[in-house]
């Protein structure tokens, strides 16, 4: 066999080493410069904060040096979402607060949208602005109309100002575009959603497996600390990818899955389970219902069967199923969390959520646990009113299982169509960058221009803000105070976040732009609170402690008070699902009209001289948020493309060499990527991480940096159950020379 | 007293935090580190293998760079700890060139600079920032004399390796496999 041997320097001291020489006589007259023995601790304080950089929301310390400056962040070691140990974006949030390219001052638009012509305003004007802009609407259209699209803590402010405001229209990307599926799916089976940090018992599970899920290359840093630790007691993992994952790497079966054929895996492990008699008997007896109809309904999905759509031997799948089957209760089946790949993906999330509960995992130690969280009281304020339309009947009988609002629908609900009636005619952006979040592009940006308003609050000059009427400047995560951090865990615990530092340049928390707003609203009713510290105090009060308290030790943890972690040996369980047990016969979905367990249905595969478009992440970014962070730009500063090495012999293409990307709807990438010629994707597939190829020059680190995957995801598979965006149904060609893309050609 | 360091490269998973905590714990400029990871990958598709390694200065007891550094600034500290004195380095570059593991580079005020295993944390009796925030654990630290260290302990335990023994240098620095 041949032998390949690929080396790579993540991050390193190539910069370094040609940076050397010269500059010695500095070193001579810096007589003084402090060596490394000089203690540089003492004299500091320490704030508690908790991250922003992802929705992991890690409670940790901002430590500053002896100028008072913002010098590390840390975790807080009672957090139980970080066990006091931050990831690299975390460590590297300090460059969030000093990105020089971040948004300085108010801004309004003097030009047309798209195009970079703004002019800076006073706060008073911008708000003014904004709040004439959305009378405007409310008076025309109705109050509605204005919608809110957010991510991250300033959502906590703007959707109370648009509740109170008359509108139901709040979406997060985070559920249309990546775990909505997977909460629909685990709701219609076992009566509860996975939730976020997810419920996974992973360090104490004896059996993980993965689909497509990158454990490590994400950096879902709860998740990724327990599966080391599993790592450390024996546990055994499977991970179905057709690139050798990280994850893959440390796995003891790797199934080099075809893309797209996963739930035929998963009905085969189904099948095998149940044929071979290797599923929990007593506990599919005492808590599911339909188990009858599965067995029938699986029972031509055999190993065999799965073999010709996968490309996974018989002998593996059953291998596979055994291990599962031997770790059984203490096996995860994990549900993933971007999970809007192909269109039928609550289906797909239906066979995971199945088989963990064929393998008796829901509820049992080191498969899923019952989580708790605190709830936080809400500061006292007048009923919201009750909003006259929502976004659901601009798509009459659509989605009927859709549990929250969705980006893309309000997205497309913002473009007139004869078909429906479409009301938005405002959006209100906060802390998402739409244009790389949401697929297609081309369909965001008519969306765009068909608005009266668009506002966007971001700390930095994300493309959405170079499409802004109106440009408003938060400060960062270390400036400023936010809601008290709630989510579920073993064990309820909050956490708080306070500023380390005064807002820099001219810019504000969320918190004091919506009450401000809400002020030229005359909704000032709804932010009765005089500051934030007063808000808080208040809610800590209610919870037995005060802000002085959580200052001084950031997180605090509670007992759990409803029922133990994992289900009792005789405790009678209560589902909260239609026939009150697990179903795997779900009769929710049967009400609505869709399949009761799930098919497997073939997908297209990519065209000849095409290959499927695959992204995901890198550790050392979120989304497409971090691409412009000093600190995280220093260890990853461009995606590349991987190749395998038997495509790039055919086409041509060494490592490092820049080449465009054309999908199959003849959109071209804006700018070139470097190939990474590797065996660790398949032949069929090339692969990227997602968030790069930035367009606003502003952003001055990352900006031409890589390719973005969102630009050449033009073709959107919807999920009819819940309107999920499946994204993976996209391919593309290599080009050595760029040329004129469709998109250019139809823009506006 | 012998400091040393073990890496899990079965736990690694290359995020480089490792890197963005020594950057910030030791106000490394942007552009330059003391420490980074290296992935290793070997075979054809799908017979795959990875090895990661976070890698630094190996703070080796028969150290080229000390023994060829001009003005003592290289020296070794408690513990056989390796360091650079600012003050006393010309920044000739003779140890970078010494050093089989490349682990230096001249700081942009002149001097060379390298990884101190933290010593200003472990004498506070912390661990290295490296150690410390590794989300996968991967990373142990302590004195080869003390068996009750955690280093001693994993290396009594799990199969090791070092980087380039034949150099001689006799690295502080072991790898888990």
């Amino acid at each position: 066999m041949a032998n390949r041997r690929d080396f790579i320097k993540i991050s390193g001291l190539g910069l370094a080493g040609m940076a050397m020489g010269g500059a010695a006589y500095k070193a001579l007259a810096n007589t003084f410069y402090n060596t490394p023995e000089t203690d540089g601790i003492s004299n500091l304080n320490r704030t508690p904060t908790y991250c922003e950089i992802c929705f992991w929301k890690c409670a940790g310390w901002v430590y500053k040096n002896d100028e008072k400056k913002i010098w590390k962040i840390v975790g807080n070691e009672e957090d139980l979402n970080s066990n006091g140990r931050f990831c690299p974006r975390g460590t590297g949030g300090v460059g969030m607060y000093y990105d020089e390219d971040r948004l300085k001052t108010p801004l309004i638009r003097k030009g047309e949208r798209g195009k970079q012509y703004f002019r800076e305003a006073t706060w008073d004007e911008a708000l003014d602005y904004v709040a004439k802009g959305m009378k405007k609407i409310a008076d025309e259209h109705g109050s509605e109309c204005v919608a809110l699209f957010n991510h991250g803590s300033g959502g906590d402010y703007f959707g109370n100002l648009i509740k109170a405001f008359g509108s139901p229209n709040i979406a997060a990307p985070s559920y249309a575009q990546c775990r909505g599926p997977r909460e629909v799916a685990f709701l219609s089976t076992f009566g509860e959603g996975v939730e976020s940090p997810e419920r996974t018992d992973i360090r104490d599970t004896k059996c993980l497996v993965l689909i497509g899920s990158h454990i490590g290359e994400n950096m879902h840093n709860g998740q990724v600390q327990e599966m080391s630790d599993a790592i450390d007691k024996g546990a055994s993992i499977i991970t179905v990818d057709p690139r050798f994952s990280t994850a893959a790497s440390k796995s003891k079966f790797w199934l080099p899955i075809k893309p797209s054929t996963d739930l035929a895996l998963l009905l085969a492990w189904i099948h095998v389970l149940i044929y071979e008699e290797w599923y929990d008997k007593d506990y599919v007896e005492k808590y599911t219902f339909g188990f009858d109809q599965l067995k029938e309904h699986v029972k031509n999905m055999t190993p065999e069967w799965a073999y010709g759509i996968t490309t996974i031997k018989p002998d593996v799948i059953r291998a596979t199923a055994k291990e599962m089957a031997n770790a059984s209760p203490a096996v995860i089946v994990h549900p993933g969390r971007h999970v809007t790949w192909y269109g039928d993906d609550t289906q797909r999330l239906r066979a995971v959520a199945i088989l963990n509960a064929i393998l008796g995992s829901w509820g049992r130690r080191g498969g899923f646990y019952r989580p708790e969280k605190v709830s936080v009281p809400s500061y006292p304020h007048p009923p919201y009113p009750e909003p006259k339309r929502t976004w659901r009947e601009a798509f009459p009988g659509q989605f009927p299982l859709a549990g929250l609002a969705l980006a893309s629908g309000i997205c497309d609900a913002t473009i007139p169509s004869l078909s429906r009636d479409c009301s938005i005619r405002g959006w209100i952006v906060d802390g998402t960058n739409l244009i790389e979040t949401l697929p297609n592009q081309q369909n965001t940006i008519n969306a765009i221009q068909n608005l009266d308003l668009l506002v966007v609050v971001d700390t930095m000059p994300m493309e959405i803000t170079g499409w802004a009427d109106v440009v408003l400047p938060e400060c960062t995560y270390l400036e400023r105070y936010d809601m008290i951090r709630t989510g579920p865990h073993r064990k309820p615990q909050i956490a708080l976040r306070m500023p380390a530092a005064k807002p820099e340049y001219n810019t504000k928390p969320a918190s004091w732009i919506a009450k401000e707003l809400s002020k030229k609203l005359g909704l000032e009713e709804y932010f009765a609170w005089n500051s934030m510290e007063e808000l808080l105090d208040w809610q800590f009060k209610k919870l037995g402690t005060s802000l002085e308290e959580m200052q001084r030790i950031g997180v605090k943890t509670f007992e759990r008070e409803y029922d133990d972690l994992y289900f009792g040996e005789d405790e009678e369980v209560e589902f909260v699902t239609n026939t009150g047990k697990i179903e795997l016969y779900s009769t929710e979905m049967e009400d609505a009209g869709f399949d009761p367990m799930p098919k497997y249905t073939p997908h297209e595969e990519p065209p000849e001289g095409f290959y499927r478009l695959i992204y995901g992440r890198g550790p050392a970014h979120t989304f497409s948020r971090t691409a412009n962070n000093p600190n995280l730009t220093d260890i990853m500063d461009e995606n590349k493309l991987w190749v395998n090495p038997k495509v790039a012999k055919e086409w041509g293409l060494q490592n490092g060499k820049e080449i465009w990307l054309k999908n199959q709807d003849g959109v071209v990438s804006q700018f070139p990527i470097k190939v990474r010629v590797t065996e660790r994707i398949r032949w069929d597939s090339v692969y990227m991480v997602h968030g790069f190829g930035h367009d606003d020059k502003r952003l001055k680190r990352c900006y031409g940096k890589g390719a973005s995957d969102a630009n050449l995801i033009t073709r959107v598979h919807i999920d009819p159950i819940m309107g999920g965006t499946g994204m993976r149904g996209n391919f593309v060609t290599f080009l050595y020379e760029p040329e004129p893309s469709i998109i250019k050609e139809k823009s506006i | 007293m012998r400091y040393a360091m073990a890496v899990d490269t079965k736990k690694c998973v290359g995020c480089s935090d490792c890197v963005v905590a020594c950057q910030t714990e030791n106000n490394v400029p942007i552009g330059y580190c003391r420490d980074w990871v290296v992935e290793v990958m070997d075979g054809t598709y799908p017979q795959l293998e990875i090895e990661i390694r976070s890698e630094r200065c190996n703070h080796c007891a028969n150290s080229p760079c000390v023994r060829c550094c001009p003005t003592g600034a290289s020296h070794f500290s408690d513990g056989g700890i390796v360091l650079v004195t600012h003050n006393k380095c010309i920044g000739c570059g003779a140890c970078i060139a010494s050093c089989p593991y490349d682990a230096r580079y001249t700081h942009p005020d002149g001097y060379v600079d390298k990884c101190t295993f933290c010593i200003h944390r472990v004498k506070k009796g912390q661990q290295p920032a490296c150690v410390a925030v590794c989300p996968t654990k991967c990373m142990y630290f302590g004195d080869l004399d003390d068996p009750k260290s955690d280093v001693s302990k994993i290396l009594k335990k799990r199969k090791f390796k070092t980087l380039i023994p034949e150099a001689g240098t006799d690295p502080k620095l072991y790898f888990l496999i």
